[in-house]
């Protein structure tokens, strides 16, 4: 076992001075670049956070429904594999509701300030 | 800027304007991996002029990148020529220029970033006639007679869903989502359109210079080809270029009923909604394996490695619109 803090503050921390401290400091292509590796930064930080969770809901739905069982990135090939060649309806209710979780909680991770996914939110809330 | 290139735009001056006493100054304005684009301020008898050059440095022109520069320059001159807002071309690029393929063309001031254009109070007043705008625009460009433009390839929609296809195949993710869009688009092709015509390829909110006056250029043609109408119809309604107004479907400034009505009336094809909303698909799709390309490819030395990163964590973004445009379709 790792001792702490854990990688979600130290990311935190780390986000928090390039902000704070270093940002004001530069001007330009830097400011620029600095604000992106920010954004990055911040996102790994939800990850960090968020991506535990998900994941097992996702591959608790992905195993109860494909009934595969195996790691994620092999049943989501499965499963793309699976559409592709019509072997699961693309009408299928239950597979429209696994894919938009599974969307929602990737962009909690990517762009939780999109648009279209804060009002998908919305309108699940 | 390395003295070659200084010299060479030096001894463009002359062409550019002539009587010009020479070059004022000259910088990148920015990098695209194979085009480049730079502001020249040439100091002319009657005062400052401004161009802006479009180069590729090495001539490494293949079909897939675009039609090329020089074409890209013609096409910009039929446009302007009918009315379509355009920079007029001063000069293409040959040879002995030594600055490898391209044109300059003059500099038109305005707002060409897309979240801009939508917020800065200067433009509230013109915002709303931006959409028609657009359809009066790509009535002209959908009109041009191109039968004597070189490197124009046809581009049907059921070619364009094989070769997306093909590059979703090669992504590292697998992605379930652009599998079932990609399974939806086979099942909803166009028929091919009866009269085949040049589409633009790009035409988006930030592609566009614009002005308290409205729309003053068109850029970026190197996606130019022929196909549909249709196609640029549906690709400005992208989620993506709404830039978060996502209750204006065109380029978030505009209602697809009124840029349709002006499309029609300036004598554009007759619009129809099943066949741009396939092409909404398409699009959207497109931008999506876009970003997607962008994170599986990762140069970590590359001095836009972080902006990689962040774009290819953007697919999820077109992921909930197709599912948004699907579910809605249905």
């Amino acid at each position: 076992m790792q001792d702490s803090p854990t990688p979600a503050m130290i990311v935190a921390a780390v986000t928090a001075f390039l902000r704070d401290r270093v940002l004001p400091e530069v001007s330009g292509r830097t400011a620029f670049d600095l604000r992106v590796s920010i954004n990055a930064l911040e996102l790994v930080g939800r990850q960090l956070v968020l991506a535990p969770a998900a994941e097992r809901e996702e591959a608790a739905r992905l195993t109860e429904w494909l009934g595969t069982e195996g790691d994620l990135a092999g049943m989501n090939a499965d499963l793309a594999a699976a559409i592709a060649d019509g072997r699961i309806d693309g009408a299928d209710p239950v597979l429209i509701d696994h894919l938009r979780r599974t969307t929602l909680e990737k962009l909690a991770v990517d762009q939780p300030k999109y648009a279209a996914y804060r009002r998908a939110i919305e309108e699940r809330d | 800027m390395s003295d070659a290139v200084r010299a060479a735009l030096a001894a463009l001056v002359p062409r550019l304007c002539p009587g010009a006493a020479g070059l004022s100054s000259a910088r990148r304005l920015s990098g695209g991996a194979s085009q480049e684009s730079w502001l020249i301020d040439v100091a002319g008898p009657g005062g400052e002029r401004r161009f802006v050059l479009r180069r590729a440095p090495a001539v490494v022109w293949d079909g897939s990148m675009g039609v090329g520069l020089s074409t890209e320059a013609r096409l910009m001159a039929l446009a302007g020529a009918a009315g379509v807002p355009s920079p007029r071309v001063v000069h293409v690029l040959s040879p002995d220029d030594g600055l490898g393929d391209g044109f300059v063309m003059d500099f038109v001031a305005g707002e060409t970033i897309g979240q801009k254009i939508l917020r800065d109070p200067a433009l509230a007043a013109i915002r709303p006639a931006l959409g028609p705008q657009c359809g009066r625009i790509l009535a002209a460009i959908h009109g041009l007679d191109v039968a004597d433009v070189p490197g124009l390839r046809l581009q049907g929609a059921a070619d364009q869903v094989t070769e997306l296809a093909a590059i979703v195949d090669r992504l590292t993710t697998p992605r379930p989502v652009f599998r079932l869009a990609l399974r939806w688009l086979s099942d909803h092709l166009p028929p091919p359109p009866d009269n085949p015509c040049l589409v633009h390829g790009d035409f988006r909110n930030g592609n566009l210079i614009v002005g308290p006056d409205g729309i003053r250029a068109v850029l970026d043609w190197e996606l130019a080809h022929l196909g549909d109408p249709m196609e640029d119809l549906g690709w400005i309604a992208v989620n993506s270029w709404r830039f978060g107004e996502i209750d204006c479907p065109i380029g978030g400034f505009g209602d697809r009923d009124s840029f349709h009505a002006a499309y029609e009336a300036a004598g554009g094809q007759r619009v129809d909604a099943a066949t741009v909303r396939f092409f909404e698909v398409l699009g959207t799709l497109r931008w999506g394996v876009i970003c997607a390309g962008n994170g599986d490819v990762l140069d970590l030395a590359a001095t836009n490695a972080v902006e990689r990163c962040v774009i290819g964590r953007r697919a999820s973004e077109t992921e909930l619109d197709l599912l948004n445009l699907i579910a809605k379709a249905a």
